[in-house]
């Protein structure tokens, strides 16, 4: 009896260890294929870049070299157009929220911001074409900048709401207390000290939106030349790796994995920043 | 003896009789008054401008929603509820039937969970139970959890660009040796890539809510004489069941909507897949290969009552799948 209970003790001991090994085993091989890609992007990328690979426009096919100027510049514009559309709503609505947090209507704003982060970033392309481009009769990078804005929202809005909910009511009522008005209230004394979630999280929902694609295929639709008019086709970086990646030339190729490896490194350091501000600048109360 | 308090000051009197001080103060006074209205004024304004914003939202849902709905009444005039298994996609001829992507984007998407759930469990386990970062010094866990984190943040055109490349080569190697048409594209290499790209987000997902399950339970199981491995199956697993199945939801919510990644590696086709290494196309596939070319209303309707439908089914799998998570954390 008591032989075969330890006899069953170890094999309980061994199944238990061989279920770790599994685990460690799948997590290890899971990690391979996501780790090669980060590798393999910076092995091919790493060669198409130099001076001339930021500065000089895409060169036609047959001819070596070119650059990614057009789709930098118009990445840069079109984020940053979108920035500025998302970020007063964004977080005006988070403070609305925070403000709010037991209201029926925050209930249902709230309802609408989970909405938003499920939407499938193609049906926002949809829905900005129908609102800009049909009207305005052309592709556009406003209209591209206006799908990212609504892709942004969510993201801004819960990250930013996380922090501001936190603000201690004691802070808020000696502000009050000394005749301070409530608006003064809050841009004086609530953003400052919840500045590290609202600016991390819009650093984190522009490092979402950067390599989106689907939302500007028919919206700032792509444009080999160089641009700075808004109502007019323009270039991203994502969009010119959809492009070329599909093209059958060599050499636009080259360019597009470049265009990956910066794209990458792009999002890598607002990750970082988006780390560096809440390490540095939360506010414990 | 007269109390000296009794005495009038009579200079302070003199003071306050005079009648441009009590005027001046009088304006001080208005003044006041008049800066505090000011600054309610503003105030009042600044709610208002904070309910704006928040009303922006609930209108934006709105109008997304009533855009598409109002897009896709021609192509519903046009054909009808027949739409949905219509099996001929022909924009020439202007036959649209929506079943070939509604099977292709089911099989992509099932198919990619599929083959994701092991891993995605795995790693979850790996950082939820064998080794939890912060708790203690855990290099390989905090690198694990780092490299599940950056490779989350990938854009999806990257990954299908590799997918192009990488995998798409390996596929075909297989097909070749298998004996079935060596196109390399197709639902099986969707799949795939997809698989890859929810992984992190699946995974990080199961290991919030394995993480919650309570400490005092397991180790009840523990005291009584459970291994690991018994007190996972028999006391983690099943605690955390239905938030796991909430987060594959969610997951699958992901691999619906998926448009780069699969556009570029499924091979777009608009037949019925027959098996699953065909070529074909979801819902989002043909929505961003085929809407710059509608040349028509009916059929660039047709595209956008397409949009709908996975509008509405991903986001009704997002919110179920919010809803169980959230009820879950709370108890």
């Amino acid at each position: 009896m008591q032989i075969v209970s330890i006899k069953r003790l170890r094999r309980r001991e061994l199944r238990s260890k061989l279920v770790r090994s599994g685990v460690l085993f799948f997590t290890l091989l899971t990690l391979l294929p996501l780790v090669y890609i980060l590798l393999y992007i910076v092995k091919q990328g790493i060669g198409a870049i130099n001076w001339s690979f930021f500065v000089q426009l895409p060169k036609p096919v047959g001819e070596s070299g070119g650059g990614i100027a057009n789709a930098l510049a118009g990445s840069f514009i079109i984020v940053g157009v979108a920035t500025l559309l998302a970020v007063p709503i964004g977080i005006a609505s988070a403070l609305y929220l925070s403000e709010h947090s037991n209201g029926q209507l925050a209930g249902a704003i709230r309802f609408c911001v989970e909405v938003l982060v499920g939407i499938p970033s193609i049906v926002v392309g949809i829905v900005a074409y129908d609102w800009l481009v049909k009207p305005m009769g052309y592709f556009s990078a406003l209209s591209g900048s206006v799908a990212l804005a609504i892709m942004m929202l969510p993201i801004m809005i819960r990250s930013a709401e996380e922090t501001l909910k936190r603000f201690p009511t004691s802070l808020r009522e000696a502000s009050l207390a000394l005749g301070v008005p409530y608006y003064k209230t809050i841009i004086k004394v609530l953003l400052p000290c919840s500045l590290s979630g609202v600016l991390s999280g819009i650093i984190l929902s522009v490092a979402r939106i950067v390599g989106e694609t689907a939302p500007l295929l028919f919206t700032a639709f792509g444009n080999p030349y160089l641009t700075t008019n808004i109502l007019r086709p323009m270039q991203s970086l994502p969009l010119l790796i959809y492009n070329y990646a599909i093209s059958p030339y060599d050499s636009w190729h080259q360019l597009a994995w470049g265009a990956a490896l910066v794209l990458l490194i792009w999002i890598l350091l607002l990750n970082i920043l988006t780390r560096i501000i809440i390490r540095r600048w939360s506010v414990r109360y | 003896m007269p109390s000296p308090l009794a005495t009038p000051p009579t200079e302070k009197s003199s003071r306050y009789s005079d009648t441009t001080e009590a005027t001046r103060s009088l304006s001080r006074m208005r003044r006041l008054t008049l800066r505090i209205s000011y600054a309610e004024k503003k105030d009042r304004f600044f709610r208002n401008g904070l309910l704006l914003a928040g009303l922006t939202i609930l209108c934006l849902v709105i109008a997304i929603f009533l855009t598409l709905v109002i897009g896709s009444i021609p192509s519903f005039r046009a054909t009808g509820i027949h739409f949905f298994w219509g099996k001929v996609w022909d924009p020439v001829t202007g036959v649209f039937g929506a079943l070939p992507f509604l099977i292709g984007t089911l099989l992509t998407s099932f198919l990619a969970l599929l083959i994701s759930i092991p891993f995605s469990i795995s790693i979850a386990l790996f950082l939820g139970e064998y080794f939890p970062p912060g708790k203690g010094k855990n290099r390989l866990a905090g690198l694990v959890q780092e490299a599940v984190e950056l490779i989350a943040g990938i854009p999806s055109v990257i990954y299908g660009f590799w997918g192009l490349f990488v995998l798409v080569p390996i596929v075909r190697n297989i097909e070749t040796q298998w004996h079935v048409l060596p196109y390399g594209v197709g639902i099986f290499t969707a799949s795939l890539i997809l698989a890859i790209m929810i992984i992190p987000y699946a995974a990080s997902l199961s290991r919030e809510i394995i993480s919650l399950v309570p400490d005092e339970l397991k180790e009840a199981a523990y005291s009584l004489g459970a291994t690991h491995w018994e007190v996972i199956r028999y006391i983690v697993l099943p605690y955390a069941r239905t938030g796991i199945f909430a987060g594959i939801l969610l997951s699958l919510g992901r691999a619906l909507g998926e448009t780069m990644a699969v556009t570029m590696v499924i091979g777009n086709t608009s037949a019925i897949p027959t098996s699953i290494f065909s070529p074909g196309n979801t819902l989002a596939s043909v929505i961003a290969n085929e809407f710059t070319e509608a040349a028509n209303e009916t059929y660039l309707s047709a595209l956008i009552e397409l949009g709908l439908v996975l509008f509405v089914v991903t986001t009704l799998i997002h919110l179920i799948g919010k809803r169980v998570i959230r009820q879950f954390s709370t108890t």
